[in-house]
C-alpha cells in the first residue's frame, strides 16, 4: 500500500509526503478557522473574529503552495495509478479546504455587524451544528491522511444530520423573525451561518467522496452516500 | 477518447495456455491472451519477465533459439502457427518484426525495403515494386526524408530514420500484424516521438503488439495494456484501467515505480 511501500525513487515519496503534510496542515487550519469564528460568534470576542480573517491568507497561501507542488510533481515524476489519483485529489481537495475557510472567514466577519446585546436562541444551536460539522472536515482529512475509504464513506452518510440541523435552525430563525421585527438584520446574519455550515458539511462531503475515489479508484455510489444535502435543503426553503 | 469495449470482437491472434521454456528453464507461465486487429497492444514488464519472448513466440522467431520449446497454442486468424503445415517463412511476412536496435540490410535504402516483397513475389516488375517501395516509406513516414537518395545505404541514415526504414521494411511485405520490440529503446526523444506517431497512423491498418520498456510510451500509443511478471500474464486490460486504476498490486507497484 501506498503508505508501507516505498517507491524506488526516494524522491518521489519525499514530495508525496509534503504534500499530504501541507495538506494535512491546510484542514487543520481551516478546522480551526471555523472553530474560533464560531466561538467569536457565542462570545461576540471582535478580537478573535479579526483574528480568523487574518489567518485566513494563510489557507490561501498553503492553496497555492500545494498546487504548485502538485504540478510541479506530476510534470516530473510522471505519477501513475494511485500516485496519479491522489495527485488530482490533492488539487481537488485544497480547492473545496480553501472554500471552507472562506466559509470560516465569513461567520467571522458577521460577528461585528451582529447585536451582542440580545442573545437569539438559535446561536446555540448553530454552535452543536458546527460542532459536527467541526468533526466531519477533521475526520474527511484523516481519511485522506489514513487512505481509510470507510471513514470517508461515514463522513457522507453523517452529512445528514448537518442537513437536519439546518432545517431546524431554519425553521426557529423564521419563526424567531415574525415574533422579533427587531432582529430580522442578526436573524438574517444567523440563517447565513446556518446555511454557511451546511455548505462546509457538503464540502466534507465532496473531499470524503475524493478521499474514496484516490483509494479505490471508484466513485463512491450514490447509494452509499446519505440524501443528497443540496436537494433536502432546498426543498425545505421552499416549503 | 472513445469507449472501447475490453472483450475483443475481432482478434488477430489468440494466443491460449503458452508455455516457453528455455532448456530446463521456463520463460513463459501459462499465457492466454488476445490481440485485437485494430488495436494497439502493449507488453509492459520489468526486464526478464518474459513480455520479449511471449512476444518473438508470436511469429516463431523463438524457433531459431536451439534450446527454446512453445507449448500451448497461438492462432493466427484462427490458424495454429506451430502446426507443421505452417509456412515459416509465410509466417514471418504476415507477422512482421520491428527490432530494438534498427538493423537495416548493408544495401541501399531501396533494396531495403524492396528486398522483401521481390522474394516474396509480391512484384512482378520494377514498376510494381517502385510502387510498393514508395508506399512503404510513405506509410512510414520516411519518404520526404529519402525520396532523392534511394540508391544512397540504409546505414547512412540517422537512428531515428534507420528505425523508420525498419518498420517500412516490415510494412513493405504487407503484414497484418507487425511485433515491436523497444523499436524506440535506441532512438532520441524527437525520433522516438516520430515512431509514436507512426504507430498510431498504422493504428487499423495492422495489428500492433509493441514490447516497450517506457510505461509513458504504453501509455502513449496503445489501446490494450498487458503486463508481464516472472513469466505471467498478470494483468491485461484497457490501457487507460491499467494506468489509472490497475486490479492488481503487482501491476500497481510495477507502474507507480514500487517494483523493488
Amino acid at each position: 500500500m501506498a503508505l508501507t511501500n516505498d517507491h524506488t525513487v526516494k524522491a518521489f515519496d519525499e514530495d508525496l509526503n509534503r504534500l499530504r503534510g501541507l495538506i494535512s496542515e491546510m484542514g487543520g487550519r481551516a478546522e480551526q478557522a471555523l472553530l474560533q469564528a464560531m466561538n467569536a460568534l457565542n462570545s461576540g470576542d471582535l478580537d478573535l473574529a479579526a483574528q480568523v480573517v487574518r489567518d485566513d491568507k494563510k489557507i490561501d497561501a498553503l492553496e497555492a503552495e500545494v498546487e504548485q507542488l502538485a504540478v510541479q510533481t506530476i510534470a516530473l515524476r510522471a505519477p501513475m495509478a494511485d500516485d496519479l489519483r491522489e495527485m488530482i485529489a490533492a488539487l481537488k481537495i485544497v480547492s473545496v479546504v480553501e472554500r471552507i475557510g472562506d466559509y470560516g472567514k465569513n461567520i467571522a466577519k458577521r460577528v461585528a455587524l451582529m447585536d451582542q446585546t440580545r442573545s437569539i436562541e438559535a446561536i446555540p444551536l448553530l454552535m452543536s451544528m458546527s460542532n459536527i460539522v467541526v468533526e466531519l472536515i477533521h475526520d474527511a482529512l484523516d481519511s485522506f491522511a489514513a487512505r481509510d475509504a470507510e471513514l470517508a464513506v461515514r463522513v457522507t452518510v453523517r452529512d445528514k444530520s448537518v442537513d437536519d440541523f439546518y432545517n431546524s435552525i431554519f425553521r426557529t430563525l423564521v419563526t424567531f423573525m415574525m415574533e422579533n421585527p427587531k432582529y430580522i438584520s442578526e436573524s438574517a446574519h444567523l440563517l447565513f451561518v446556518a446555511k454557511n455550515l451546511e455548505r462546509m458539511g457538503d464540502h466534507a462531503t465532496n473531499i470524503a467522496e475524493m478521499v474514496h475515489y484516490v483509494v479505490t479508484g471508484e466513485r463512491m455510489e450514490e447509494r452509499e452516500r446519505g440524501d443528497r444535502p443540496e436537494d433536502g435543503a432546498a426543498e425545505q426553503e421552499k416549503a | 477518447m472513445t469507449q472501447e469495449d475490453l472483450t475483443i470482437s475481432d482478434p488477430k491472434m489468440k494466443a491460449h495456455s503458452v508455455n516457453v521454456f528455455y532448456g530446463e528453464k521456463q520463460a513463459i507461465n501459462d499465457v492466454s491472451i488476445d490481440v485485437g486487429t485494430d488495436l494497439v497492444t502493449a507488453f509492459i514488464g520489468p526486464s526478464g519477465c518474459g513480455k520479449s519472448t511471449f512476444l518473438r513466440s508470436l511469429n516463431r522467431m523463438n524457433d531459431t533459439v536451439a534450446s527454446a520449446r512453445v507449448t500451448g497454442q497461438i492462432e493466427l486468424d484462427g490458424e495454429d502457427i506451430y502446426a507443421p503445415s505452417m509456412d515459416v517463412v509465410q509466417l514471418r511476412a504476415r507477422v512482421g518484426m520491428v527490432f530494438q536496435k534498427p538493423n537495416p540490410f548493408p544495401k541501399s535504402i531501396y533494396d531495403n525495403v524492396g528486398y522483401g516483397p521481390r522474394i516474396h513475389g509480391l512484384a512482378p516488375n520494377k514498376a510494381d515494386l517502385d510502387v510498393i517501395v514508395e508506399r512503404a516509406l510513405v506509410r512510414a513516414g520516411l519518404w520526404d526524408e529519402v525520396k532523392d537518395r534511394l540508391a544512397e545505404s540504409g546505414t547512412a541514415l540517422s537512428g531515428g530514420q534507420q528505425q523508420r526504414l525498419c518498420i517500412a521494411r516490415a510494412i513493405a511485405v504487407d503484414p497484418e500484424v507487425i511485433l515491436m520490440d523497444e523499436p524506440c529503446s535506441a532512438l532520441d526523444p524527437i525520433a522516438t516521438a516520430k515512431i509514436e506517431e507512426l504507430i498510431h497512423e498504422l493504428r487499423g491498418k495492422y495489428a500492433i503488439v509493441i514490447v516497450t520498456h517506457n510505461m509513458q510510451q504504453a501509455a502513449r500509443v496503445s489501446q490494450r495494456t498487458a503486463f508481464f511478471h516472472l513469466g505471467t500474464l498478470v494483468e491485461y486490460g484497457k490501457t487507460t484501467d491499467i494506468f489509472t486504476n490497475p486490479r492488481q498490486e503487482r501491476t500497481k507497484d510495477y507502474i507507480t515505480g514500487r517494483y523493488g
